[in-house]
Order: structure tokens, then C-alpha cells, then sequence
């Protein structure tokens, strides 16, 4: 079922929530909103299902105008941050209870019912704990029953608000992975909330990134880290080396930093935006830029060595971050305080006058 | 160290024990022998003068009144205080916080104030009295007038028990329930309820006992007639201006088994609801 949003606008008194949010999710398709707090995303998701009501603007479920629906009627599924569970009912009875309240006409029969929960169980792979009560379940064993329970009515859409911000990294990932699965085999329409940049990268198909209740940008996953289409979106995906400086004749510099441009640009004050992986590390300077830097801190863990690197001679909002392979690494061997050069494959520049970046390839 | 430790006051056993018999015979003085003096002043005269006593006229129809009250009241400031409390945890509005604090008003202020108050408003010279006067409805003086400063004296109790928990609940299963399709009978039914029971209780036990013993508020708006608007506190005193000490003792004591009965009933509950929290949360990671 797809889910169409027109115009939302929400002030909570004089906050304004949600500014002139529109949105389409086609039939099927896996959304993740994703936004710093108090970036409108909950708000948003709680519109849809009818939890919060909109000051201005239409919802759509399969073209058919759901705005006045009340949250029961919209049959969605919604799986809470905090589980939400009932705390005095047991497993068995939290799965049935969407089931149990129907009116006595469309209610199945009280074995049906009990099958029902059974096969939900196994789904989620905690047939044994029918007879539990929610505060004897971990968090993610929680969170399983609270989707199980959200997809006994079998909605047609699946609406999770930071399903996995609770749970250790551990958990998160293999619960991501299942939900792709479940979400693939089942074929329902799903939205998500979470402030993880990599939850949203990996589990969506598409990514709603929102700041200041607005959408800044909606984009497949790779589309949208290979081009952001603003400096927010940018700062939100992860590390970004910044070159803030002039530009004039086809070069952007600051101080002892410099770097040549590929094509011509208009002089004026410009950011250069680039990311760890599309800048490398040599002793000396090319012929195309100098930036000089001092190694900061080194870090070992993980597929590749981080440097923490800061600029001598110019300055960045933050420090430098480069990664640089293991192999590479152990033919450098870079102390802390060496000194060294970054060189750009790939830059986003940034100016004043126009809200999108320009990118530069070198080399 | 160890030294040091064991020179620490408190574990000195003098002290302990001395503080402890001084805090037992304090409790014996004010708590346990007036309690116990209830009792031997109304079996002083036998058995037989007890049961003399209690089934008077005038004091049964005491107890009946009194009973009626409670039996009102209860019932009234049960939903009153749900319906309160439902609507302070569930909902923002201007001057909720306001509302909060006027909950406590009763608590706050003198009963006996709180009967002058009824009085002025609603007696035969008072400005609502007049009118109802016209109509023929009398208010004060009469059992309805009881209830009145009765459910007005007792209104916090409930809502104050819930409120609290009601907040740290939050609103999130009552969101998952109406989700899942619940009507709001439902709702109240499935979630709220089963949730808040425990505190309901609690709120009702205590409601009951300060219903069945408000003394102040009463006596200023009921009139003290013998056998219609005396209440069993009232009873008591009336029966002691008249120099019917055993008949006051008797009286005295039904109310004071009713104070012990609620105390067992409160720790009952509080026991129950300390080993409900207590339920070992078993972490079983299968994932």
C-alpha cells in the first residue's frame, strides 16, 4: 500500500514541527527517515499512523484520503521505541491482543486466535516464551514480540519509530538484517525513524533525511552519499575534512592550504567538502595542492587505520580524519606528530549563492 | 581501618538498643495503649453492656448513616479521581499544572473550614441555599450535606495515588493498544486498568477510611440529630457529653477496627505489590 504525504505542516504551540513535508513511498518500499533529534522525523511517523494529527495538509494510503481516519481505523502496524508491550499480559497475550479486541463479528474463534499467535511466534523465533511476561525478555527479544504483535492485524504498513535504538551494536545488527528479510518476505510498506546514519544506509531503500522539519533529501543509499545535496547532509553522514578558504584564479586557499581546481569557479569565499576515503596521504606535496598536516592520533581498529590529522599552517572547523589501509600503514609507519600531505581525489565545493555542491575529480 | 569501623557509633550495641526501646516505648505511650484502652473502656462494663450499646437505636442508626457515606462517597470519588487522574497524565493543557495542585486543596485546608465553607454556600441563608430553599431541596442538615463535605474532604485520595504512577507509565501501551484497533472502553478495560489496579485499591482503601472517620467537615454541616444526621464520629462525641463513657468506648471501637482492618488491607497490598516488582526479570538472550 503506498503511502502518499501532501503539504503536512505541525506547530506544537509555537514550534513548528513539520514544515510543508511532502513525501511519496511507493507500494513495497522500505523508508528510513532519518534526522537528528528533534528534526520531525517521530513527529512525522506519528502522523502517518494517526497517533498526532497535522495542523495543514493531506495523508494517503493507496490513494484514498486517510487525514480524517482515526488511528484504528488506519490499521497500520506501529512498533514503539521503548517496546511499549503490555506489562501485565504475557507474550502469548500481547501477540493476540490486536486479534482479541475485534468486534465479535470479524473476531476469529478463540483456537484460531491461539494458532495464529503460534505461528507469529515462530516467526520471530520465540515460540518458547509465549508463557513469559515482558519483563522477563531482553531488549531485543522485546522488540521481536512487539513486531510480532504489530503484524498479527497483517498490516499493510509497518511503521517503526527508532526500532533499534535501544539494543547493544550486537543485536541492532543482526535485528536489522532479520527486519530486511521479514520486510522482503512479507511485502508491506514500511517507514522507520532513526538518528543511525548507517542504519538508515544499510536497511533502506530509500533515505528521508530531515532537518528542522524539513526534508532535506530523499535518495537511494548510494545516491545519497555520493551526492549530498547540501552541507547538512553532508555533516550527517559522517566525517567530512573541511577546506574553508578563497577562491581565485581556479585555486581555493587559506593560509599555507591550497588546492588547485579542476575547472574555473567564480572568486569568493567557498568550503571544500572532502571525505576520509577521497583524500590520500603522502610525505610530500603534488603539484595540485597543499594542505600540510600533523598526525594527531592513529587508530588500529577495523578494516582500515584512522588517522586524526591537524592542519599546520591553516585551519578547519574540526580535525582531519584519513583512512589509510593496513598495508599502507605498515610501510609509512607514522608516529604521532609526523608530518605529512593530504592529497584530494574527489572534492565538494560549496558556495554561498548556490544551496548544491559542485564536485571536483583530480587526477 | 577495622579499628576504626568498629568504633563507629551506631554499632555500639548500647546505643542500638537503647534508641530502639526509646522509639518502642514511644510508640507504646501514644500509639498502642490508647488503641488498647478503646477496647478495655468498651468491654468495661461486659459483654452483654457492649452489645447493649452497639445495637441502641441511635447507634445503629449511626453506623447505617455512616455506612451510606461511605457507600457514596467511595463510589463518587473513585471515578472522579480516574477520570482526574486520566486527565492530567494523558493530556497538555493550560493550567494543568494548576489542576495538580489544586487536587491537594482539601488536604490542605481545615475540614472544618471546608464545612463552613458548604455552609455559606449551600445552608438556607447561603447563596446557592436560598435558592435551592424555593425548590424545597435542603442540603445542609441533612445526610446529602454529609456526603457532600465527605467527597470534598476525600477527593485527593485516589487521584493522588494514580497520578504518579499513571506518569511514570507513560502513555505509550495505551498508543500501542488504540493502534492495534482498541475502543476506549476497550483501552480502559485491557491496559489502563489492569496497570493503575493495585494503586486503585490503595487509593479506595484510604478514601473508605478517612470517609467513615471524618469528624470536622461533618460535624459542622450535619446538625447532630439523634437517629438522622449523626454520623458514628459524631455519635461518639454525643454519646460522651452525655456522660456514656462505655457507650462512646463502644462506638469508638467499631471505628478503630475499621482503622485496623484498612491498615491490614494497605499492607496486604503493599506486600503484594513489593513482590510484584520483585519478579526476577530472567534474561534468557537467544537472539
Amino acid at each position: 500500500m503506498s503511502i502518499t504525504l501532501e503539504n503536512i505542516d505541525k506547530s506544537f504551540g509555537s514550534f513548528r514541527a513539520l514544515r510543508d513535508i511532502s513525501l511519496e513511498i511507493p507500494d513495497g518500499e522500505l523508508v528510513g527517515l532519518l534526522g537528528p533529534s528533534g528534526s520531525g522525523k517521530t513527529t512525522l511517523l506519528r502522523i502517518i499512523a494517526g497517533l498526532e494529527s497535522a495542523n495543514a495538509g493531506r495523508i494517503l494510503f493507496h490513494g484514498q484520503d486517510v487525514t480524517r481516519l482515526h488511528v484504528r481505523e488506519r490499521k497500520v502496524g506501529f512498533v514503539f521505541q521503548h517496546y511499549a508491550l503490555f506489562r501485565h499480559m504475557t507474550v502469548a497475550d500481547n501477540v493476540a491482543f490486536g486479534l482479541d479486541v475485534l468486534p465479535r463479528r470479524q473476531r476469529p474463534s478463540a483456537a484460531e486466535i491461539r494458532k495464529r499467535v503460534g505461528e507469529l511466534l515462530e516467526m520471530v523465533q520465540l515460540s518458547h516464551l509465549a508463557d513469559r511476561y515482558p519483563s522477563q525478555l531482553s531488549g531485543g527479544q522485546k522488540q521481536r514480540i512487539a513486531l510480532a504483535r504489530a503484524l498479527a492485524m497483517q498490516p499493510q504498513i509497518l511503521l517503526l519509530d527508532e526500532p533499534f535504538g535501544a539494543l547493544d551494536a550486537k543485536v541492532r545488527k543482526d535485528l536489522r538484517r532479520w527486519l530486511r528479510n521479514l520486510h522482503d518476505e512479507l511485502n508491506f510498506t514500511s517507514v522507520f525513524v532513526t538518528h543511525d546514519q548507517e542504519e538508515a544506509l544499510e536497511l533502506s531503500d530509500r533515505v528521508v533525511v530531515m532537518s528542522a522539519g524539513q526534508i532535506e533529501q530523499v535518495d537511494q543509499p548510494q545516491a545519497l552519499y555520493a551526492r549530498p545535496v547540501s552541507q547538512f547532509v553532508f555533516d550527517f553522514l559522517g566525517h567530512v575534512n573541511v577546506l574553508a578558504g578563497e577562491i581565485a584564479n581556479q585555486r581555493i586557499a587559506q593560509r599555507d592550504a591550497w588546492i588547485r581546481l579542476p575547472e574555473a569557479v567564480p572568486s569568493g569565499a567557498a568550503q571544500l567538502y572532502l571525505r576520509p576515503h577521497e583524500v590520500r596521504l603522502q610525505l610530500h606535496p603534488v603539484e595540485h595542492a597543499h594542505l600540510p598536516l600533523q598526525v594527531e592520533s592513529i587508530s588500529l581498529v577495523g578494516a582500515e587505520v584512522r588517522l586524526e590529522l591537524r592542519p599546520c599552517g591553516w585551519d578547519a572547523p574540526q580535525l582531519w580524519e584519513v583512512g589509510i589501509t593496513h598495508a599502507e600503514y605498515n610501510g609509512w609507519q607514522p608516529q604521532r606528530g609526523d608530518r605529512c600531505f593530504a592529497v584530494p581525489d574527489v572534492g565538494h565545493l560549496f558556495r554561498p549563492d548556490c544551496a548544491s555542491p559542485g564536485t571536483f575529480y583530480w587526477g | 581501618m577495622h579499628k576504626q569501623a568498629r568504633l563507629r557509633i551506631a554499632d555500639q550495641a548500647w546505643v542500638k538498643w537503647s534508641l530502639v526501646s526509646l522509639a518502642l516505648l514511644v510508640v507504646a505511650l501514644v500509639l498502642v495503649v490508647p488503641l488498647a484502652i478503646i477496647f478495655v473502656q468498651a468491654f468495661s462494663a461486659g459483654a452483654e453492656t457492649f452489645w447493649a450499646n452497639l445495637t441502641d437505636e441511635y447507634t445503629l442508626s449511626a453506623i447505617g448513616l455512616t455506612l451510606l457515606v461511605a457507600a457514596l462517597t467511595v463510589p463518587i470519588n473513585l471515578v472522579f479521581g480516574i477520570f482526574l487522574a486520566w486527565l492530567v497524565t494523558r493530556f497538555e493543557f493550560p493550567g494543568r499544572k494548576a489542576l495538580i495542585t489544586l487536587i491537594d486543596i482539601p488536604f490542605a485546608v481545615s475540614p472544618v473550614v471546608a464545612g463552613l465553607l458548604y455552609l455559606l454556600l449551600y445552608g438556607s441563608n447561603g447563596w446557592l441555599g436560598e435558592w435551592l430553599m424555593d425548590y424545597d431541596i435542603q442540603l445542609m442538615f441533612a445526610w446529602p450535606g454529609i456526603v457532600m463535605v465527605t467527597v470534598f474532604v476525600t477527593c485527593p485520595f485516589v487521584a493522588r495515588e494514580l497520578i504518579p504512577l499513571m506518569q511514570q507509565q507513560g502513555r505509550e501501551e495505551e498508543e500501542a493498544g488504540v493502534v492495534l484497533g482498541a475502543s476506549g472502553w476497550q483501552l480502559f478495560r485491557r491496559v489502563t486498568l489492569p496497570n493503575i489496579q493495585w494503586a486503585l485499591i490503595y487509593g479506595v482503601v484510604l478514601t473508605n477510611a478517612r470517609a467513615v472517620g471524618e469528624f470536622g467537615a461533618v460535624s459542622v454541616v450535619s446538625g447532630n440529630i439523634r437517629g438522622e444526621t449523626n454520623t458514628l464520629p459524631l455519635h461518639v462525641e454525643l454519646l460522651y457529653q452525655d456522660y456514656n463513657a462505655v457507650g462512646a468506648f463502644t462506638s469508638a471501637s467499631l471505628l478503630a477496627g475499621i482503622a485496623l482492618l484498612t491498615l491490614l488491607v494497605k499492607s496486604m497490598i503493599e506486600w503484594r505489590q513489593a513482590r510484584q516488582q520483585a519478579t526476577p526479570a530472567v534474561r534468557t538472550d537467544s537472539h
